[in-house]
């Protein structure tokens, strides 16, 4: 199998998990309920451990220490979508991005749980149960703020959905290795993900009596997977790297 | 507009105004949500057993609360969660229905004598095997 597709697959990924953890962790101590300010905090943790296993598989394929790797690489070096960087904004916001993030997580470690990449495969299978919760907490938000909610509040989230839908939907940019990632079964590749992604998240967002945006009409935020990013991504790194830099090589 | 500088750039981003034109309402002492009553349940066909309470806005969210709050440590295989008002309970002035007279110890746990008969049991019992 060719190890630069494997790589490519697990760094996007890997740099998801990190980045939407470390914009989730913004809202400890901030969020709306006490209940809600654990429970989110609890999923950006879940998170970054995501992020550090798949780092780790990253690292037993010859690439740096997880920290190194975290840490130290420049923004261009991210691979992250556009979506993951942006601000939390209002509780709306990023309900809603949680929601549509974590729907294609679910699909995607489902998929990944049949990988010819065995590493993989088995780590999709281990994080199945807290992936499973994350999109259990985004959808129990989006049915009680949608149609179980007051006027102010759906509207609120349809608001949040339009807006993040251009995002979401940059989620399955492709990249060279698509067709590698395809025919070595390693993934079932962006475009069958994003197709599935589209059935579940509408089913969802019906049940929530909000509106689906339309998108087919809908162009795609793309650039995130090729190292283009928003102008969000440099001050989260430097503000997620400030203490590391402070003394990389100290023991924790 | 002078805003509040923290160590905390959270904080700092939020430019919140310490001079607010609007301050605002501290809620009614009684405004919150309903309190739910958590039951954990350990081991399939294990009892439900009641951990503690919390507050929730409706039962999907009282659920989906108790999960975080009672169930992120240790083994879990179910939760049960119950809207406190629906849980029935004595009126306190009426707890002494529960006191009963001293003499009737019979109904007591303490005076069954059982081990004698389970002790003669098993003898019988090892009678008939040899």
């Amino acid at each position: 199998m060719n190890t630069n597709a494997i790589k490519d697959l697990l760094y996007r990924m890997a740099d998801d998990a990190l980045i939407i953890a470390h914009r989730h962790s913004e809202w400890t101590g901030m969020g709306p309920l006490l209940e809600e300010d654990i429970a989110f905090s609890s999923i950006a943790q879940d998170k970054l451990g995501h992020a550090l296993a798949l780092y780790s598989l990253l690292h037993d394929l010859g690439e740096q220490q997880p920290d190194t790797i975290a840490f130290t690489r420049n923004e261009r070096d991210f691979h992250c979508c556009q979506f993951v960087e942006l601000p939390n904004g209002e509780y709306d916001f990023s309900l809603v991005r949680h929601f549509l993030f974590d729907a294609s997580e679910k699909l995607r470690y489902d998929a990944l749980q049949h990988s010819t990449y065995e590493p993989l495969a088995k780590l999709a299978r281990k994080m199945r149960g807290e992936i499973r919760y994350h999109i259990y907490h985004g959808q129990t938000w989006m049915v009680q703020l949608g149609g179980q909610g007051s006027e102010e509040s759906k509207a609120r989230m349809q608001a949040a959905l339009d807006e993040a839908m251009p995002y979401a939907l940059g989620i399955f940019e492709t990249t060279d290795s698509e067709n590698e990632i395809i025919s070595s079964g390693l993934f079932e590749g962006e475009l069958a993900l994003r197709d599935r992604w589209i059935a579940y998240v509408t089913e969802i967002v019906n049940a929530a009596s909000l509106r689906m945006p339309d998108v087919q009409a809908i162009t795609p935020v793309f650039g995130g997977r090729k190292g283009f990013h928003t102008a969000d991504l440099q001050p989260l790194l430097d503000e997620m790297t400030e203490v590391f830099r402070l003394d990389p090589s100290a023991e924790w | 507009m002078a805003t509040i500088i923290s160590l905390d750039p959270r904080v700092t981003r939020a430019q919140i105004d310490p001079d607010r034109p609007d301050p605002l309402e501290p809620k009614h002492e009684l405004d919150q949500f309903h309190t739910y009553e958590v039951f954990h349940q350990q081991k399939s066909g294990g009892r439900h057993v009641h951990v503690g309470s919390l507050h929730a806005p409706t039962k999907e969210l009282a659920l989906l609360m108790a999960k975080e709050q009672y169930a992120r440590r240790g083994q879990t295989l179910n939760l049960w969660v119950v809207n406190t008002r629906d849980v029935v309970t004595m009126p306190s002035e009426d707890s002494e229905i529960f006191e009963t007279t001293p003499e009737k110890k019979y109904r007591d746990v303490s005076a069954y004598m059982v081990r004698n008969k389970v002790e003669e049991f098993k003898k019988e019992q090892q009678g008939t095997k040899a």
